[in-house]
């Protein structure tokens, strides 16, 4: 080369990018992708598709001719947001209210904050608790189609969060059991196999790509929580298993809550971040009117970010 | 044995020692030889030669400009040609000493043998004048004056001698050539160390990447049989090069925010520092050779050297040496590819802390394009000092001085780890450095401060009395 | 229902109340003693809170200036005589006339003159980069390019012609304020005498180094040769460290160093006839 280069140092790079720790997500989301569009087939794939490709779609324009600055734009967190919006919801959602989450998301929740690194507020879940409030009844629809694999107890109706109301407390415990880890009909699309969400999880931590400690937080607050009431009140409060299998819990501790932008940057914040998020999911469960209450856990949790991350710093070198 | 590390931050690059089994070679004499009264830690060195002075190998050239400074003395035979600014290797006008070559004709009085001088001198203030007259600086990258180092302020008392052979950075292999061809004269510069230190143990500290040279090194240690002294096997992680990982890792102590290692009772030298004392004391050799590696990502392993050269050589003539700067090299850097100095002026001359001329292709060392920062945490997980890098760099964009210094980014060691694990392509540490210069002016201005306020409130108190 | 709506407005309005009773107790417990005369003077500032007075922001300047026994320390370079004479008038202090000023680059380091001789890969502020080294350029004193200036200007007067890549002031919107000159790490950039219509001569560099590695690393540079001091009758021109500075209180404009710069490092600005009939470019 004619002229060198000069900067300070370092020299050299990591490979990792915000590109690669993206692509990284989506590998750990395929699992779980690939689980929901066995059961419920064509319809959960027309979902995924509208709602990842208007999502990357909605953030390149908003960069380019909104902000004109085409150098910020990073499809592959605008994927990650589409495929977990996707994930969210019902599998009966129709494609318009897919597409109106999708603006949501990216263009108020994300892009109205400056974009990337800079939303309050986790998009996937914002939205779906904005179309959950605007489309009530569309997104409570738990009706499930003809999947290409046929399923040995498929039931309609109501998640399993649902049959609370229905079986009562003791009867809801019985149906956590092997079957309702491998796979749970009912529920948002992305929710039904815990095992294919956790196999994803550990990927991502083995990778370092995030670390552990908020999932296990709200794990175990959430265990801790329902074991306590449990203990209590059997025939009131579901027991620890049920809690942790039913319902977004694995689903929003694994992918939702570590979200990098919307939770905090510390190991001992993520611990509190994650109780927060685990004592509110259990509150809401016990003694909400909605039968589920991660979406909202996380978000109210997000709100307090800035707060933890004032109060929890990692430990430094040379001081006490 | 357990293989030990520093337990805070850290980062993994892929250690890309290339040129490790290639030995060290002798360069021979330029025709002019350029020497830098800059080269140390510390004040600039003063000329006492002048032009036209004829100057023999080991001639002192220049003497200490203040208490932290050292000695500086001609590489070469031949006369002083010129006393001028020169541009070092960031293009900057340093005073330098411009000597014409002729003959290689040494001073009387050092031993230019091979023989091993294996006794220890039991004169601590000897000795310590020995080395300072000698002008040894610290080769571990800092260049601070040895003798300063080994002569800790009373009341503190050196619990430990660090011989650092970690060698952490990528790339170079100096070090490890040093250790594996001249691992006695390491062990007996140790040794020599820890008398003046007042006899307190030694560990040799080597990362695990370079058995051989923990191979050598021991047998040297079992071989010698000087009391206390022992090698010690590290995980590969980077920074454990740094005086306070180091410290951390086999002491596991840690060295309060702006003290001294000695606060803690550590005393760390380089391996190749070690050599330079012992051929100062055992050999009355003054500083003016050392190491270094021509290396880097797009030259064969064949064209890579572990060169013993004298200092002044300006960097081009080594590089013609080695088959010239590569076609597709596209950063020069003085140092590894975490700490070194990218070289802006080749034509610079080498100094007595060079410990390596390393090409990098743009592939390796290019950065990316900047983008947001999306809180991954990767750079407070990565800094060996706990510190908060996405923080600090926002605060500095802030321009608060004291939120800064509230977050210590004064404690930062410039390591590089932040900007190296940053997946958006921060400058942090760019930026950081900049904070910290900041933060240390008010620190000292605070301090200098306190210091004539207490002088004032002392000469009303006797003025009083 | 009705009782709950009686009883919520009740609770509000009198909660209302109570605090604005506490809040005005301690308004008047607290209040602070102010002169007067601090309110006028603010009023009359510019309100830029430059800092280019060498106060925190225009209040500050205010405060001081109120305190202070006399005005020689209190200059606005931004409102400059106009605004000091009204300031004079409410404290009733005399104030000396300044000549208005403006920003000078004193480089010519443009791409064509000085060659790149690297490229710089770090954060893109000149700060950062003079930290490290040199310069991209083989002359180490000249403009960095980052435009630390441009960013520091709040006035809009500075801005980089991508062309030279060098900072270019615009006359009109510069207040002479100096937070350019502070921002610059090479300490290029100078507050001049704006002169009579904005006549004024200057040597566009800061090159210390000998000429020959002066004229080697940028054919604009200052080579220290002396002619310029030679032929100016006013001794307004002193050479050292081998770069030539005109003394501007001392320049008569006279543009006999101009003519005479082998390098055509001496620049004059807004004359009406150009030096040369040939160059026209010297007018600009």
């Amino acid at each position: 080369m004619d002229k060198h280069i000069v900067s300070p140092n370092p020299h050299i790079h990591s490979a990792v990018s915000t590109e690669s720790l993206m692509r990284d997500v989506v590998i750990a989301l395929v699992p779980a992708i690939v689980v929901s569009v066995l059961f419920y087939g064509w319809a959960e794939l027309l979902i995924l598709a509208v709602s990842a490709v208007s999502c990357v779609l909605i953030e390149w324009a908003i960069v380019k001719f909104l902000l004109k600055r085409p150098g910020i734009f990073s499809p592959g967190a605008a994927l990650v947001t589409g495929l977990l919006l996707a994930m969210n919801l019902p599998v009966s959602t129709p494609w318009w209210i897919v597409l109106i989450g999708a603006v949501f998301a990216i263009g108020v929740v994300k892009m109205s904050f400056g974009g990337l690194g800079q939303n309050v507020f986790n998009p996937a879940i914002a939205a779906r608790v904005f179309l959950l409030v605007s489309f009530p009844q569309q997104m409570t629809n738990w009706t499930a189609p003809q999947g290409f694999v046929a399923l040995p107890d498929a039931f309609s109706g109501a998640t399993l969060l649902g049959q609370v109301h229905i079986l009562g407390a003791e009867g809801a415990d019985a149906l956590a059991s092997v079957q309702t880890f491998l796979y749970n009909i009912g529920g948002s699309a992305g929710e039904i196999s815990a095992l294919a969400l956790l196999a994803g999880w550990v990927y991502l931590v083995v990778r370092k790509v995030i670390r552990p400690w908020i999932t296990l937080s709200i794990f175990a607050t959430v265990a801790i929580v329902a074991a306590i009431f449990h203990a209590v009140d059997p025939t009131a409060y579901t027991g620890p298993l049920f809690n942790l299998l039913s319902g977004g819990l694995i689903l929003g501790a694994c992918f939702m809550a570590t979200d990098y932008v919307t939770s905090p940057m510390s190991n001992w914040g993520g611990v509190v971040f994650g109780f927060g998020i685990g004592f509110l999911v259990m509150m809401i469960r016990y003694f909400g009117s909605y039968p589920e209450g991660v979406s909202f856990a996380i978000l109210l949790m997000n709100m307090t970010v800035p707060l933890i991350d004032r109060a929890f710093h990692g430990k430094k070198y040379g001081r006490a | 044995m357990a293989k030990i590390t520093f337990q805070i931050g850290g980062v993994h690059p892929d250690d890309s020692k290339i040129a490790r089994n290639r030995a060290i070679e002798v360069l021979p004499l330029p025709q002019t030889v350029y020497v830098s009264m800059a080269q140390h830690l510390g004040a600039p060195a003063k000329p006492v030669v002048a032009v036209g002075d004829h100057v023999k190998v080991g001639t002192v050239l220049a003497e200490p400009g203040g208490f932290i400074s050292a000695f500086v003395h001609s590489p070469v035979s031949g006369t002083v040609k010129k006393i001028e600014p020169r541009k070092d290797i960031a293009g900057n006008n340093v005073p330098h000493i411009e000597i014409a070559v002729e003959g290689d004709e040494w001073e009387e009085g050092i031993d230019l043998s091979d023989t091993l001088v294996r006794e220890i001198p039991t004169d601590r203030v000897a000795v310590l004048d020995k080395i300072k007259a000698c002008g040894v600086v610290g080769l571990g990258g800092a260049t601070f004056p040895t003798h300063v180092k080994l002569n800790p302020a009373p009341g503190s008392k050196a619990e430990c001698l660090l011989l650092n052979g970690a060698e952490c950075e990528p790339y170079l292999t100096s070090d490890f050539r040093i250790m594996l061809e001249r691992s006695s004269e390491i062990v007996v510069g140790a040794a020599i160390m820890q008398m003046v230190l007042g006899g307190c143990p030694c560990k040799i500290c080597i990362e695990e990447n370079k058995p051989e040279a923990i191979k050598a090194m021991s047998e040297a240690v079992a071989e010698l049989g000087y009391k206390d002294i022992e090698v010690v096997t590290l995980k590969k992680k980077y920074p454990q090069g740094g005086e306070k990982q180091l410290i951390a890792a086999v002491m596991k102590r840690q060295v309060g925010s702006g003290a001294l290692p000695i606060s803690v009772g550590a005393v760390v030298q380089n391996v190749a520092t070690a050599l330079a004392v012992y051929e100062a004391v055992q050999k009355n050799k003054p500083l003016i050779t050392n190491t270094l590696t021509i290396t880097g990502d797009c030259i064969p392993e064949e064209k890579q050297h572990n060169y013993l050269f004298r200092i002044g050589m300006p960097l081009s003539y080594i590089a013609e040496q080695a088959g010239g700067v590569p076609e597709n090299a596209a950063k020069l850097i003085s140092g590894g590819p975490m700490m070194g100095k990218a070289i802006a002026n080749i034509d610079a001359a080498t100094v007595k802390g060079s410990s390596s001329i390393l090409y990098l292709s743009e592939a390796a060392t290019k950065r990316g394009e900047e983008s947001f920062c999306i809180r991954c945490g990767r750079c407070a997980q990565a800094c060996p000092m706990g510190l908060e890098p996405f923080l600090l760099r926002r605060l500095y964009a802030a321009g608060d001085l004291e939120g800064l210094e509230k977050n210590a980014v004064q404690d930062c060691i410039e390591c590089g780890c932040c900007l190296y694990s940053c997946p958006a392509n921060i400058p942090l540490l760019d930026n950081i450095r900049m904070a910290k210069g900041q933060v240390m002016g008010v620190i000292r201005a605070r301090a200098a401060a306190a210091k004539v306020a207490a002088e004032a409130a002392k000469a009303a108190e006797s003025a009083a009395k | 229902m009705t009782t709950t709506l009686i009883w919520t407005i009740g609770i509000l309005a009198g909660l209302g109340l109570l605090l604005s009773v506490i809040l005005f107790f301690i308004a008047k417990q607290f209040k602070v003693e102010e002169d007067p005369r601090i309110d006028e003077v603010e009023k009359v500032m510019p309100g830029a809170n430059c800092g280019g007075c060498g106060f925190a922001g225009c209040r500050a300047f205010a405060d001081s200036a109120v305190k202070a026994p006399n005005l020689d320390n209190h200059y606005c370079p931004v409102g400059g005589d106009p605004v000091m004479k009204q300031v004079a008038a409410i404290l009733g202090y005399e104030v000396k006339a300044k000549a208005p000023m403006v920003a000078v680059v004193r480089c010519n380091g443009s791409c064509a003159n000085r060659p790149r001789t690297n490229i710089y890969d770090g954060a893109q502020t000149c700060k950062i980069k003079a930290a490290l080294y040199a310069g991209d350029t083989a002359c180490p004193f000249g403009c960095l390019g980052c435009g630390d200036c441009v960013a520091a200007c709040q006035f809009g007067a500075l801005s980089m012609d991508p062309k030279t890549g060098l900072p270019v002031v615009d006359e009109q919107k510069c207040t002479a304020c100096g937070a350019c000159v502070k921002a610059c790490p090479k300490s290029i950039i100078e507050l001049r005498n704006k002169g009579p219509r904005g006549m004024r001569v200057f040597v566009s560099c800061v090159n210390k180094d000998k000429g020959v590695v002066a004229r080697k690393a940028c054919s604009a540079a200052c080579i220290g040769c002396g002619k310029c001091a030679k032929v100016c009758a006013h001794e307004a021109i002193t050479v050292e460290n081998n770069l030539a500075y005109i003394d501007f209180n001392k320049c008569k404009l006279c543009r006999k160093c101009v003519a005479e710069c082998p390098t055509g490092a001496i620049h004059d600005i807004n004359f009406p006839k150009p030096l040369m009939p040939k160059k026209e470019e010297n007018n600009g």
